[in-house]
């Protein structure tokens, strides 16, 4: 192809791809094409070795023997929080708590934050383009308080409709809680802006992180926020690994979200006393290898630059926005300006449904995701049941694209288009 | 190894994708089911009419893909004019299909259905396949009631 020649290389995705043991294999028959990376990434030797090193040399539980293993074990731990505060920006490491992932972070603000703060007729302010794990959480909670619920629209690029925002800010509001990045669509929305619109009201404001963290290079405190979520495995990272960041005076007025042991500081039979940051909201044995894995792949982004990653992925973007716009009868969604959007192409092909269009490509070795991706509401208000969904990471590459292109052709030819 | 998508997509199952002769609602339905799939959001409504223990009509609507769609329609196909004893027959013959029993692919018993014989090999996409006859078998125990 001609158009490959024209991309300027911004990282080296070949070199890349060596360190992920994973993508070296035939699916069906065909060298595979990993392109579901907004609903989990893969994992670099580096990632993989951090798991099994911590498993095979350092395994202990965390903050409680004085043995040298666990100690060994709770310096891992915690030198992890920091690599991955370090990441993001966060000064103060206690401000970052480990969760299972975004959902846990998300639910955590609701169930601690919320039910402490809210009360019936306050409003919490959402989007129609909210992952279900940061629609539910609020759904639950509004019929716990009789909190309202108020939700941004679209416009019909699929961006965030902002132009009644200030209607919906009242002295009602008293949450705020927006995707960064949608993980239907790519759309990347502007929460700086509307966390300062959300503050002048005087409403708290959480930001769904879990697209951003791994394809943007978010600085968390330059976005505004008051609470970030973000999940691992998205970012290169472990499953069941994740965090949240929330400002200090916050989480110190918050009440605990689960109790058990290591959140404490003394335990009476009938009440007891909480530990302080970060400890307070981590409840039970954490996910230690998890943390230490995550800590890992901190690093490796770090490494490889995250302006770098994006710059990847936008030039991957741009190369197959173009490709594919060559193909009759595919709609694709979302922003048509580039820097409104990440590396995520969600897209429809004439009458194809995309689950039928998911098996003819995963029979070409092509792993796409195909369904309401967890965003059943945003479905309905674009008025599809569903789409077909590609998204890009460090280590695709311009053939990756190529090979989709093609086996959408064979989509058309099986289907008669 | 690969996957028998021309023998999954072929022209039969287009047909059914895309003009079905069951699509639609049926007059004084006996029963009116809805059905989901919650993995893909797909959903499927089947009405029946039932007289005397033999399905009359039978009409499905709905969004889903060309497997979900087509094995509906097919099974609409199938059901009109059956007692629900024939019905229970063919459905488990389809089962059996969808469960690669090349005897079942052999069947003439099914019909055009056993177009659908390479969908036991994308076993993900099995209960594409089944959901008109989930709906079904809801629909009779409603008939029922």
């Amino acid at each position: 192809m001609s158009l490959i020649a024209e991309i300027p290389a911004v990282l080296d995705a070949e070199l890349i791809r060596a360190d992920f043991p994973i993508l070296q294999q035939e699916v069906n028959g065909h060298p595979l094409v990993y392109l579901d990376n907004a609903a989990s990434t893969q994992k670099p030797r580096a990632v993989l070795d951090a798991l099994a090193a911590y498993y095979e040399h350092d395994n202990a539980n965390v903050h409680r023997g004085v043995h040298t293993l666990s100690v060994r074990a709770t310096e891992a731990f915690e030198l992890a929080r920091g690599k991955v505060a370090a990441l993001f920006g966060i000064a103060d490491t206690a401000e970052l708590i480990w969760t299972r992932g975004a959902t846990e972070a998300i639910n955590l603000v609701a169930w601690s934050w919320g039910l402490a703060n809210l009360r019936a007729g306050d409003e919490v302010l959402l989007s129609v383009m909210e992952h279900h794990s940061n629609l539910v959480p609020w759904q639950l909670l509004a019929q716990r308080t009789g909190a309202k619920l108020r939700f941004l629209d679209i416009d019909d690029q699929q961006r965030l409709d902002l132009s009644n925002l200030d209607e919906l800010l009242t002295e009602r509001t008293k949450l705020v809680s927006i995707v960064h990045v949608s993980n239907a669509l790519g759309t990347i929305n502007p929460v700086r802006e509307i966390a300062a619109r959300a503050h002048a009201v005087g409403a708290v404001v959480l930001v769904d992180g879990a697209q951003s963290a791994p394809h943007l290079p978010v600085d968390v405190p330059s976005l505004g926020c008051d609470f970030y979520a973000f999940s691992g495995h998205k970012m290169c990272g472990p499953t069941g690994m994740g965090g949240l960041w929330g400002r200090r005076a916050l989480l110190e007025a918050m009440p605990p979200f689960h109790g058990g042991g290591d959140m404490i500081e003394w335990v009476e039979l009938e009440h007891s006393t909480y530990a302080p940051l970060p400890n307070r909201f981590e409840a039970g044995t954490p996910h230690i290898a998890g943390a230490v894995a995550l800590g890992a792949a901190a690093e490796y982004l770090a490494g490889i630059g995250r302006d770098a990653i994006l710059a990847h992925e936008r030039t991957l973007l741009a190369y197959a926005l173009e490709r594919m716009s060559g193909i009759p009868e595919l709609t694709v969604f979302g922003p048509r300006d580039p820097a409104e959007r990440s590396g995520v192409i969600s897209f429809t092909l004439g009458d194809v449904h995309p689950h039928d269009l998911g098996t003819i490509l995963d029979a070409e070795g092509i792993a796409i995701r195909a369904g309401h991706h967890c965003a059943q509401p945003l479905m309905r208000r674009m008025g599809v049941g569903s789409t077909a969904r590609a998204s890009f990471y460090l280590y695709n590459t311009p053939q990756d694209v190529d090979r989709l292109v093609e086996g959408l052709g064979r989509a058309r030819k099986l289907f008669g288009l | 190894m690969s996957l028998p998508l021309e023998s999954v997509y072929q022209e039969l199952i287009l047909k059914h994708y895309r003009s079905s002769a069951h699509r639609g609602e049926v007059e004084e339905p006996s029963a009116a089911v809805a059905e989901r799939n919650p993995l893909c959001g797909d959903d499927i409504f089947l009405t029946v009419r039932v007289r005397e223990g033999i399905v009359e009509d039978v009409r499905f609507s709905g969004h889903g893909c060309a497997i979900s769609q087509a094995a509906a329609s097919m099974m609409c196909e199938h059901a009109v004019g059956k007692s629900w004893d024939e019905i229970h027959r063919v459905a488990d013959r389809f089962r059996d299909l969808m469960h690669g029993s090349e005897e079942a692919a052999r069947d003439r018993a099914l019909g055009d259905m056993r177009a659908l014989a390479g969908v036991a090999r994308l076993p993900r996409r099995v209960k594409c396949a089944m959901l008109g006859w989930d709906a079904l078998a809801e629909a009779e125990k409603q008939a029922a009631e």
